[in-house]
């Protein structure tokens, strides 16, 4: 099979992912499309790995993934708690960060 | 000569110093300062003990040298020596140091809950260390790790002790000086990469730095980023605006240390940095130096005339007197750089008499430094008014003086050089006594202000502290020998190093008759 | 050029003449309240003392030949750097002893007579310590060797005389006539540093020695700038026009300091600085000339000045500036005149003492009120008092035989070689000296009492009065003695060398031309202050009257010329200060500050949009390096 359709796919996950963050408003959906990105990423480091015969995008691709647990840890715990405070998960709400 | 590290030992005292300080309990207050003020005289008696070993006739550029790797491929050590310019600076830094610890003995406290009292007698000695290892290192970089380091205890000495208005002033001074340190740093890289270039492996050794023949034209431009940061450090005319806000809301302690100490780094570096390693570029801006150094005499003596602020008058007096300093540097002759150096001296403890005697006097009134708010005070307190002709004499570079060396060797070295502009910046001194006078005039003598009718005079601390400084200014000027001829040598090698040589005069003495203009 | 002779036997003293008062001044001015009471009677001692010492020198110097009489003792090195040396050093010759005795011995007889003047003063220690300071700066600065060393006695001086006049300083006008004293003798002490730096770039040193052997060689125009900036130096210490505004507000000061410092001893600076760079003058003729000038007009000034003000003080001061016109123009004349500025300078010292002492002990005895108009017939309960005065009166105008005569008349003589018109002025202001002081004494001591009501005049304690005897004796023999029994002349010969030059009519015509000219200027008082009543108010006078009232309008001048234009600069460059440098300075920190207040306003709190932008600039960057790899 021709390696180049996993970049395809990878391409084409990444994009979804990037629109669901920029379309969707839930929190739990945003999360997930940024999620989505980073495998995305994955699935491409390992492809061109595989393409270029080294291990070094696999290598990369578990860093990815443990940093993506984290993140996800963190993620969680700052979304649960805002919509403990706020009754919500709408991203578009608490703009208290802004200038 | 000894191999004993003295610089180091020196730098490293009032180190240890603070830190014991800083972990001395909150409420102690008392052993806080007690403690510091026992290694700030330590560092005072290590400063007289590696002064008397200080050979004034040696050949050697530096003394008491020491020289370890710190970031070989950079071509970086820490390298430190000083000469007699260096020697007199760092004695000059010491000497302060135990006075301003004793001064500003009840300037902080713990109720005023901004800082702790600890933390102000900490940083002071942190600001030593510092002082000490800018007037003393030979390495460049080393010197602009010293010379940008001094900004943070002194940003918060402004800010978290000073007066009303001190978040603006030490906001105003840190970024001011943080810019003139930007192109500074700009400068050393591009001197190093200078430097690389010609002798194949880079390096910022200052010794190294002085033999090298560098482009005139790459000269001219490294010139102006060392000069920039110094100028607005010292402070020269037209970037001197954040002294007087600095001076005004520091406390006198902090201001002494500022304006006395910290402010001749520039001037310092002028004289040690700027001439030897850009001769020619030295020589080429020496007209616009010049020129800024004479609108500083006037303009620095004519605001200090209308000023309403004591703090801020000795801020704009300083800033003439700064001018005075930068003009003798840079007209090339010897007189002019000793008296320089003579000068950044006196003008240390002329500043350090000023500010803490005017400090005295307003922490018996509230603080308040408007000078509408005294007068007659030498009626109830005649010590403290003593102190303050003195200071004020001193000021003005009355003959007889420290300072007056100083000036007159100054002057006289403009005029030697340029005969118009000697004259010209000698006119200042008549201004000098104008608003040195004036002030002294309004607040001192006249009727008594009633709210200040039993104000106490100066106890036993206060005078302690003051003694030492106008014993200096009288008796180095009378034997100004001990300064001169450690100064003397070091001028004499700047001076083989910009190859500039002194006018000769027109009539011989004793000598054939040239007569050149007869 | 003389022989330095090394400093031997009583000639080692030399730096003990200045140690002692100094060390005077340092103890009364730093020991504290625990000085007070001993205090006033150390500081009369340490002057005695070298009073001594200075007869001791005297007398030794006598032994020696006339080339013999200048030593040199150096300390220790001062100043140095480069080429440049200016040594702790003095040197005593037959000029300077002249000073160092009046100094000494005047001061002596005035820090005595201050017992008693400021015997009630709270501030009496500080009032010795001060007066001790201001004599060991005098005698450093005719005792000095270089230019350098005299610079600082100079000041010291200065010093001193600021911190006398303005000895009440609770007084606003004592602190303020000091203040503009200081400053003015700022503008002088400008030319004395200038004369001194060139003196340094031609002659490449500032020693008197060192300058005055090699002189003659440097050009006239360099010679005539020193001369004229020594000139300047002159005038501000000797009150000399321009600057002389500040002396008669220097009379602020206690009388005793008026007696010392702004009669006999450092107004006369300016003149000893004249004197000795004789050299430097004798070369530059058209100096010598501004000298002459100054002279003249200063004599004029002051006798005019003398003669209008009723404030018994200040009459004095514009006498003490009309004779210190006399000696500078003496002064000016060159080698024939430059022995009689100095003998004039030594009776005016004895005299003018007297009479400042006299008016003291008169103010004394008034609840120190300084109006003549409230004055008068005060001999009659004042004996001693007007008895010295009068007698002090007799050599200020030159009656033959007290002490004035001959100083004076030796100056008219001199003139007289020179140009017969420096002759007229100088014979003329001696009429007009015989006016103003005989005004003075009549308003004073005779006509009728005018007392104020509580005014209850009484004679001084003898601790006063004998001060006031000794100079009166002084007033009177001096001259004789030194023109009769030691020849002054040949005394200073060999620093100042001395010429004379045939006059047209015989001498007797002059001495009896000036003293005719002086007995109708007194007569003319006489009538109009003894014989009628005097008012208790000033009239309102002629315009030349009140001009003299207003001194010739020297504040005036000024305050337009000067002080106000430099408080006015002042507050422009405050203003400019503030608006312009500080402005450009705050404001690029408000243009920074604005800036970043607009690029702030993208911070809107919506992750998405954020989250777009990123998107957005990571399409950029894509396109960007697709573009670069397609070029």
């Amino acid at each position: 099979m021709n390696p180049s359709n996993y970049v395809v796919l990878s391409a084409v996950l990444f994009s979804i992912g990037a629109i669901g963050v920029l379309v969707r408003r839930n929190a739990i959906i945003v999360f997930m499309s940024v999620e989505l990105m980073l495998n995305a990423a994955n699935l491409a480091f390992v492809a061109f790995a595989r393409m270029n015969g080294n291990l070094d995008g696999q290598v990369v691709a578990f860093f990815v993934m443990v940093v993506a647990a984290s993140e996800v840890v963190v993620g969680l715990a700052i979304i649960v708690t805002i919509f403990r405070t706020r009754r919500s998960a709408s991203i578009d709400e608490p703009n208290l960060l802004k200038y | 000569m000894t191999t004993f590290p003295w610089l180091t030992t020196l730098g490293v005292v009032p180190l240890v110093g603070s830190v014991v300080v800083a972990l001395l309990p909150r409420g102690r207050g008392l052993l806080a300062k007690q403690v510091a003020l026992f290694f700030a005289v330590l560092t005072l008696g290590l400063t007289v003990a590696m002064a008397l070993q200080f050979q004034g006739d040696s050949s050697e550029p530096f003394q008491f040298v020491e020289s370890h790797p710190w970031i070989p491929t950079f071509g970086i050590s820490y390298s430190v020596g000083v000469d007699g310019i260096g020697l007199v600076l760092v004695a000059l830094a010491t000497t302060l140091v135990p006075i301003v610890i004793l001064a500003g003995w009840n300037d902080v406290d713990e109720d005023g809950g901004r800082g702790t009292v600890k933390g102000y007698f900490a940083l002071i000695l942190v600001l030593e260390t510092l002082m000490i290892g800018v007037f003393a290192a030979t390495d460049v970089f080393l010197f602009y790790v010293f010379f940008e380091a001094m900004l943070i205890p002194v940003y918060f000495m402004i800010g978290r002790y000073g007066g009303v208005q001190r978040s603006y002033a030490a906001v105003k001074f840190l970024l001011y000086s943080l810019l003139g340190g930007l192109f500074m740093l700009a400068s050393l890289i591009g001197l190093y990469v200078v430097s690389a270039q010609l002798t194949g492996t880079g390096t910022f050794d200052f010794l190294t730095l002085t033999g090298l023949e560098i482009d005139p034209g790459t000269q001219k431009l490294l010139f102006l980023g060392f000069f920039f940061a110094f100028a607005v450090k010292a402070p020269l005319w037209p970037f001197h605006t954040w002294l007087p806000d600095a001076a005004a809301e520091a406390k006198p302690g902090t201001a002494v240390l500022l304006i006395g100490v910290l402010d001749k780094v520039g001037t310092f570096g002028m004289i040690r940095y700027c001439l030897p390693i850009f001769p020619a570029a030295s020589e080429f801006y020496a007209p616009v130096v010049i020129g800024m150094a004479l609108i500083g005499i006037f303009y620095g003596a004519f605001v200090a005339l209308s000023q309403s602020d004591m703090k801020r008058l000795f801020a704009y007096s300083s800033m003439s007197h700064f001018g005075f300093i930068a003009l003798g540097i840079f007209v090339f002759t010897s007189q002019g750089q000793s008296g320089s150096v003579v000068y950044m001296v006196a003008h240390g403890l002329s500043t350090a008499a000023l500010f803490l005697t005017a400090g005295f006097l307003m922490a018996r009134h509230g603080g308040s430094s408007a000078i509408a708010d005294y007068a007659g005070v030498n009626k109830p307190a005649p010590v403290l008014a003593g102190f303050f002709m003195i200071a004020a004499l001193s000021s003005l570079a009355l003959p007889g003086l420290i300072s007056f060396i100083g000036e007159f060797l100054v002057l006289l070295g403009a005029f030697e050089r340029y005969l118009w502009v000697g004259a010209l910046a000698t006119v200042g001194i008549v201004i000098t006594a104008a608003y040195v006078l004036r002030l002294y005039q309004r607040t001192m003598t006249g009727p008594v202000k009633p709210e200040l009718e039993g104000m106490h005079d100066l106890r036993g601390r206060e005078i302690t502290a003051l003694v030492p400084i106008a014993a200096l200014t009288i008796v180095l000027g009378i034997f100004p020998a001990p300064l001169l001829n450690v100064i003397n040598p070091a001028v004499d090698r700047v001076m083989t190093s910009v190859g500039a040589t002194d006018p000769t005069p027109t009539v011989g003495l004793g000598t054939t008759v040239e007569g050149t203009d007869k | 050029m003389t022989e330095l002779m090394p400093a031997e036997g009583v000639f080692s003293l030399i730096w003990v003449l200045i140690a002692l008062p100094l060390a005077g001044a340092a103890i009364l001015l730093f020991g504290g309240r625990r000085t007070n009471s001993w205090g006033p009677y150390l500081g009369v001692l340490t002057v005695a003392a070298s009073g001594v010492i200075g007869v001791l020198m005297l007398l030794g110097m006598m032994q020696n030949s006339p080339e013999q009489r200048t030593y040199g003792q150096t300390l220790f090195t001062w100043v140095f750097s480069g080429s440049f040396q200016a040594d702790m050093a003095f040197q005593l010759d037959q000029l300077s002893i002249i000073f160092v005795l009046l100094i000494t011995i005047v001061g002596t007889l005035i820090h005595v007579y201050s017992l008693g003047y400021m015997a009630h003063d709270d501030n009496r220690r500080k009032f010795f310590g001060e007066l001790n300071l201001f004599v060991a700066a005098m005698l450093l600065l005719v005792l000095a060797n270089n230019y350098l060393l005299l610079y600082v006695g100079w000041e010291g001086v200065g010093l001193a005389s600021y911190l006398l006049i303005s000895f009440w300083q609770h007084k606003p006008s004592a602190a303020a006539a000091g203040k503009k004293a200081f400053i003015i003798n700022r503008v002088g002490d400008v030319g004395l540093s200038l004369a001194i730096m060139l003196m340094f770039v031609t002659f490449g040193s500032v020693g008197f020695q060192d300058v005055f052997g090699v002189a003659d060689q440097a050009s006239e125009g360099t010679l005539t700038a020193i001369g004229l900036l020594l000139l300047l130096a002159a005038c501000g210490k000797s009150a000399q026009f321009p600057l002389q505004s500040w002396l008669l507000d220097a009379m602020e000061g206690p009388t005793p300091v008026s007696a010392l410092i702004h009669a006999a001893t450092m107004v006369t600076a300016g003149v000893y600085l004249i004197v000795r760079s004789n050299v430097i003058f004798t070369a530059a003729e058209w100096a010598a000339v501004a000298v002459i000038v100054v002279g003249l007009i200063t004599m004029w000034m002051g006798a005019i000045i003398g003669s209008a003000k009723d404030d018994i003080k200040k009459s004095l001061a514009g006498s003490t500036m009309s004779q210190i016109g006399y000696m500078i123009t003496a002064a000016g004349l060159g080698p024939i005149g430059y022995v009689f500025a100095i003998f004039h300078l030594l009776t005016h010292g004895v005299f003018k003492a007297g009479l400042f002492l006299g008016a003291g002990s008169v103010m004394h005895g008034m609840n120190d009120n300084v109006n003549m108009r409230r004055y008068g017939a005060l001999r009659g309960v004042m004996v001693i008092t007007a008895g010295t005065f009068i007698i002090c009166y007799l050599a200020i105008i030159g009656i033959p035989p007290f002490d004035g005569f001959f100083s004076k008349d030796d100056i008219i003589h001199a003139s007289f070689e020179r140009s017969p018109i420096i002759g007229i002025l100088a014979m003329l202001a001696a009429g007009l000296t015989g006016f103003y002081m005989t005004r003075m004494v009549a308003m004073t001591f005779f006509g009728k009492a005018r007392w104020e009501d509580d005014a209850h005049p009484h004679e001084s304690p003898k601790v006063m009065t004998i001060p006031l005897i000794i100079l009166a004796i002084g007033a009177t023999f001096l001259g004789m003695a030194l023109v009769y029994w030691g020849n002054i002349e040949s005394w200073l010969e060999p620093v100042t060398g001395v010429e004379t030059v045939e006059l047209a009519l015989p001498s007797w015509v002059y001495e009896l031309t000036t003293l005719v000219l002086v007995l109708i200027g007194a007569a003319i008082a006489w009538v109009s202050y003894a014989r009628r009543d005097v008012p208790v108010e000033a009239p309102h006078g002629s315009w030349l009257t009140r001009a003299a009232r207003e001194e010739l309008y020297g504040n005036q001048v000024n305050d337009a010329l000067v002080v106000q234009p430099t408080y006015y600069t002042s507050r422009l460059l405050v203003w400019f200060d503030n608006k312009g440098v500080d402005g450009f300075v705050n404001g690029s920190a408000a243009f920074v500050g604005g800036l970043s207040g607009r690029l702030r306003r993208y911070q809107t709190g919506f992750a998405r949009s954020y989250a777009l932008s990123m998107v957005g600039g990571a399409v950029l960057v894509v396109l960007a390096l697709v573009l670069v790899r397609m070029s």
